[in-house]
């Protein structure tokens, strides 16, 4: 049995029936990071001795026939959760030895619910980026082909799942950072509704935005993790105080009532959109009639403002972003640089050293945009656009359950092909950006693999706190789709 | 040319709550550094702000002690810059949205006419740490134990004149802070700091002039003189044909000057824009309501009614309702007196004598105010007389006794029978036949030294007002 190619329910099934054990699960973990890390670079930081111990106790309790959600499951956290005593970098040069005294609210559930932290993992820094490759440390290949990206930010959460370097993770999702990347990967991701899951704990990109969320192999295990991860925490002002619903229930809908009476919504403004690749736009409609065949009643809906979504995600974001990164100054947080003459020239210098060209770009674009005499222009401006975006989602809804689109234009491309031109890369989250900029639930799940063999991602996007429509979804599909070629060989 | 000025005030009032203002950190006033301090107010990567519901309390009580009318929502807002002692880089605060507005307070003229001045606006936020700088160490440090410290910031219209009408708003927004129990008022400690904005303009002109903003005025006296000297040093550099330069200037105490700390170019762009972390500020009807009903009686109204209930003249009034503590104790004292004028002279005279700054305050003044009442009540029964009262009154100090213990341990006890005054008046009469002789041949001043020598002969226990009578009659 390859223990690391088990999904949560399986490996949780077998841990409950002893016949196997979480340092055996772990340790398979552990050993395969060993192998194959080095050339997919999914890590930044694995914590071995930790993870063993946690994995010990994991046994004993389960020794002693105790049961949690997650008791003695591997799970990696995308290096921009906050762990107590684990350095907590972002991605970035200028937190490498940063070390938090706290867990982030959704680390402490997750180790409430038994599950063993094996590591952190790599990503664009401070979640800006859809590619890995703005890593202040090193780049993260697909694990599907070595020469591609894996998407971003939360590339590096992605490739693990996929290479099988840990039963599941959590990566944050500002733009389409879980969504893209478990597209890329092949993979389940599950972006929930803004306030869903605590944001506290979680190093704010753009908090209006941010919204952490579980990348898994399954639907099922999606589920799993959010019956883990969801609920108000009093902690986060901005979490909502509604209760979570057992998401597992969703599954069991669809066992018991399939699809039939679902409507699904695709947006004309996407259909026939230029740079949609081909083999995306046949992946695509083939998911399509998987759900028609389900008996998805497929409508046309209208999201008229997404022309002008990505421009005013880019001045939303960064303006937000130029803000939350001000406290990487040297002074309390951010790696100082000592050669400085006087307060002002350290700033200077711990700040062009300390971050990457990405984060200094956004940085710029930000602070530009909020300062006096620009503010109406572009945040002001920026933010009336996010209203009408909300309106459309609104308006949408109210003729469907769900929406559905590809997740990303294209498969994953080479690393170092878009390096050199932000456009593009900005272009490319045409589809999963709106979502935030709504607050809304989206899901990535495999639809094709390309000729070249990378794998393609349905997005399927719900009402506000209706994630429940969207795993039913997500799961009626997953279970219903030709066969998928599965986990990529390494 | 005759020029106006112009002056604004703007109050930062820490409130006085048990803990931050969006984490759960002391505000304890004098604990080693960065002792009062956790993730979140250190802005540690990730956290997030909660607000305290007590400072929305005590913000929408300062607002309606000032006539403020509370905003049902208002927003936090980021306010951006690097400093050493912000260690998010940005502070929260109310900006675009504050929680009240509109306000007013009226301040007494030396004329002991009344002016009204303009509240503008009241808003929230939290305050920074500090820097401390050692002249030993190479190095400056950063106290975090204020970082997140709630305030209130009130800010007035420019409806100030004068440095002494400056004086008079700021000491009344003082006592109202204090009063209502949201701030301590300790200007040394920066728990209430002032910032001033000047400027001139030529009588009757109604367009502002160019303004300057005073820092670091802590204490009335200091906002007073430093407002004097901004108007002088702005009306020389007019009368000279020159231009004022809106700027940041700094109150020099040693040298009793200002000086330049920043120009207008080297204003930072502050890039206020919405806190994303926090969600709108909802002040419902209840909680309105819960906080209107806590408010005590303000200062205005409480002296209003201690001149018609107590008969006490506006100046006695004053004094007496100049804290809440004191005038709890007048009222005490008074209970029961036919004439709370005499409590009131008592309190003013004898009891405020007792206080020493800082070690003893009213409230833990030794003679407490039921005791007094139990002394007055003797002296107004005439039990007494004025002269024993303030002997029994300093025993009261120095013992701990009853004012009925002391008077009956010494034999205080009035004289006012009749036989035995007569006795008394006949007998020093009797002792002193020159002045007798001189009096009658019409030296009439000796009346007070036959007083004297029978109140001596009584040991302060003749009732004078009987003495008086039997005199006139005898003399």
């Amino acid at each position: 049995m390859e223990l690391h190619a088990l999904t949560i329910a399986q490996a949780k099934k077998l841990l409950a029936d002893r016949e196997i054990s979480s340092v055996g699960l772990v340790s398979a973990m552990l050993d395969r990071i060993e192998a194959h890390d080095a050339k997919v670079g999914a890590f930044l930081t694995v914590d071995r001795k930790g993870a063993l111990a946690a994995a010990s106790a994991a046994d004993a309790r389960l020794a002693n026939g105790e049961d949690a959600p997650l008791l003695g499951i591997p799970v990696a956290l995308k290096d921009l959760l906050c762990t107590t005593g684990v350095r907590t970098t972002c991605g970035s040069k200028i937190l490498e030895e940063f070390v938090p005294t706290y867990d982030a609210t959704s680390v402490d559930m997750l180790k409430k619910a038994g599950a063993v932290i094996i590591g952190k993992t790599n990503m664009d820094e401070f979640g800006m980026g859809s590619s890995t490759e703005n890593s202040g440390f090193h780049v993260t290949r697909n694990p599907w082909n070595l020469d591609h990206v894996p998407g971003g930010s939360s590339g590096g959460s992605a490739a693990a799942v996929a290479a099988r370097m840990c039963t599941a993770s959590l990566g944050t999702d500002t733009g389409g950072s879980i969504r893209q990347p478990a597209s890329h990967c092949g993979i389940v991701g599950l972006k929930p509704t803004y306030g869903r899951v605590s944001r506290f704990g979680l190093v704010s990109y753009a908090s209006s935005l941010d919204q952490i969320g579980p990348i898994t192999r399954t639907v099922r295990d999606a589920a799993i993790m959010m019956n883990v991860i969801a609920g108000h925490d009093p902690k986060d002002s901005t979490s909502a105080a509604v209760d979570a619903p057992d998401f597992t229930s969703a599954l069991a809908e669809f066992d018991a009532n399939g699809l039939s009476g679902m409507k699904a919504g695709i947006p004309k403004e996407y259909l026939g959109m230029e740079g949609l690749d081909p083999e995306v736009e046949k992946a695509f409609a083939d998911a399509r009639k998987v759900l028609e065949d389900l008996g998805v009643e497929i409508v046309e809906v209208s999201l008229p403002h997404t022309d002008y979504a990505v421009a005013a995600y880019y001045v939303l974001a960064p303006s937000e972003a130029s803000s939350n990164l001000a406290r990487y100054d040297g002074v309390k947080y951010g790696a100082r640089q000592k050669d400085a003459d006087g307060l002002i020239d350290m700033y200077k210098k711990t700040r062009s050293k300390g971050f990457g060209p990405e984060v200094q770009r956004r940085i710029i674009m930000g602070t530009y945009a909020l300062s006096a005499g620009y503010y109406d222009e572009y945040y002001g401006r920026a933010s009336r656009v996010r209203t009408l975006i909300m309106d459309d989602f609104a308006k949408a809804f109210e003729g469907c359950d769900i929406i559905i689109s590809p997740v990303a234009p294209t498969p994953a491309f080479k690393i170092g092909e878009n390096v050199d031109d932000p456009l593009t890369m900005y272009l490319s989250d045409i589809f999963t950006l709106s979502a935030n900029m709504a607050g809304i639930p989206g899901l990535s799940v495999p639809c094709g693999i390309s000729e070249t063999g990378l794998p393609m991602g349905l997005q399927i996007l719900g009402k506000r706190f209706d994630e429940m429509s969207v795993l039913r979804a997500g799961y009626g599909f997953e279970q219903s789709a030709p066969s998928f070629p599965g986990l990529p060989e390494l | 040319m005759r020029f106006e000025p112009v002056i604004g005030l703007e109050v930062h009032a820490q409130l006085d709550t048990e803990t931050k203002i969006f984490c759960s950190c002391s505000t304890s006033f004098g604990a080693s550094p960065n002792a009062h301090t956790c993730p979140v107010c250190t802005g540690m990567p990730g956290v997030l702000p909660v607000l305290n519901h007590q400072a929305v309390t005590f913000a929408i009580k300062t607002a309606l002690a000032t006539n403020c009318t509370v905003a049902r929502e208002s927003r936090f807002d980021r306010k951006n810059y690097f400093y050493p002692d912000l260690p998010k880089g940005y502070q929260i605060t109310q900006y675009a949205a504050p929680i009240a507005e509109h306000g007013h307070l009226d301040i007494e003229l030396e004329d002991g006419s009344e002016k009204r001045i303009g509240i503008t606006r009241i808003h929230m936020e939290e305050d920074a740490g500090k820097l401390i700088h050692d002249p030993d160490r190479p190095k400056s440090m950063v106290d975090l134990n204020r970082t997140g410290i709630p305030l209130v910031e009130i800010v007035s219209e420019p409806d100030i004149r004068t440095p002494k009408e400056a004086g008079a708003y700021l000491r009344k927004l003082h006592a109202i802070v204090r009063y209502i129990g949201v701030c301590n008022g300790n200007m040394e400690e920066g728990s209430f700091r002032c910032d001033a904005n000047i400027s001139l303009r030529p009588v009757g002109q109604e367009e502002f002039g160019t303004r300057t903003e005073l820092k670091n005025l802590n204490s009335f006296r200091n906002v007073e003189k430093a407002i004097a000297y901004e108007i002088q040093r702005q009306t020389y550099r007019l009368e000279e044909g020159h231009k004022i330069v809106q700027e940041t200037r700094l109150w020099d105490t040693a040298r009793n000057r200002t000086a330049s700390m920043r120009s207008k170019e080297e204003a930072h762009d502050y890039r206020y824009f919405p806190e994303p972390d926090l969600v709108p500020l909802i002040v419902d009807d209840d909680w309105m309501t819960e906080v209107r009903e806590s408010l005590p009686e303000l200062p205005d109204a409480k002296k209003a009614r201690f001149m018609e209930q107590y008969d006490l003249s506006g100046y006695d009034a004053a004094v007496l309702i100049s804290g809440r503590s004191l005038a709890d104790y007048f009222e005490a004292a008074a209970k029961g007196l036919k004439e709370a004028k005499l409590a009131a002279n008592w309190v003013m005279g004898p009891v405020l004598g007792l206080l020493k700054n800082g070690e003893i305050t009213i409230e833990n003044v030794p003679v407490n105010a039921g005791q007094l009442a139990e002394l007055l009540k003797l002296l107004e029964a005439n039990t007494i007389n004025a002269k024993a009262a303030k002997t029994v009154f300093d025993e009261m100090v120095a013992s701990g006794k009853t004012p009925a213990e002391i008077v009956k341990a010494m034999g205080l006890e009035q004289v006012s029978d009749q036989s035995a005054l007569d006795d008394m008046v006949t007998q020093v009469m009797d002792a002193n036949p020159e002045e007798l002789e001189a009096y009658r041949g019409g030296k009439t001043k000796l009346f007070s030294f036959f007083m004297g020598q029978i109140m001596k002969q009584s040991r302060g226990k003749a009732d004078p007002k009987v003495i008086t009578q039997i005199l006139k009659e005898k003399l």
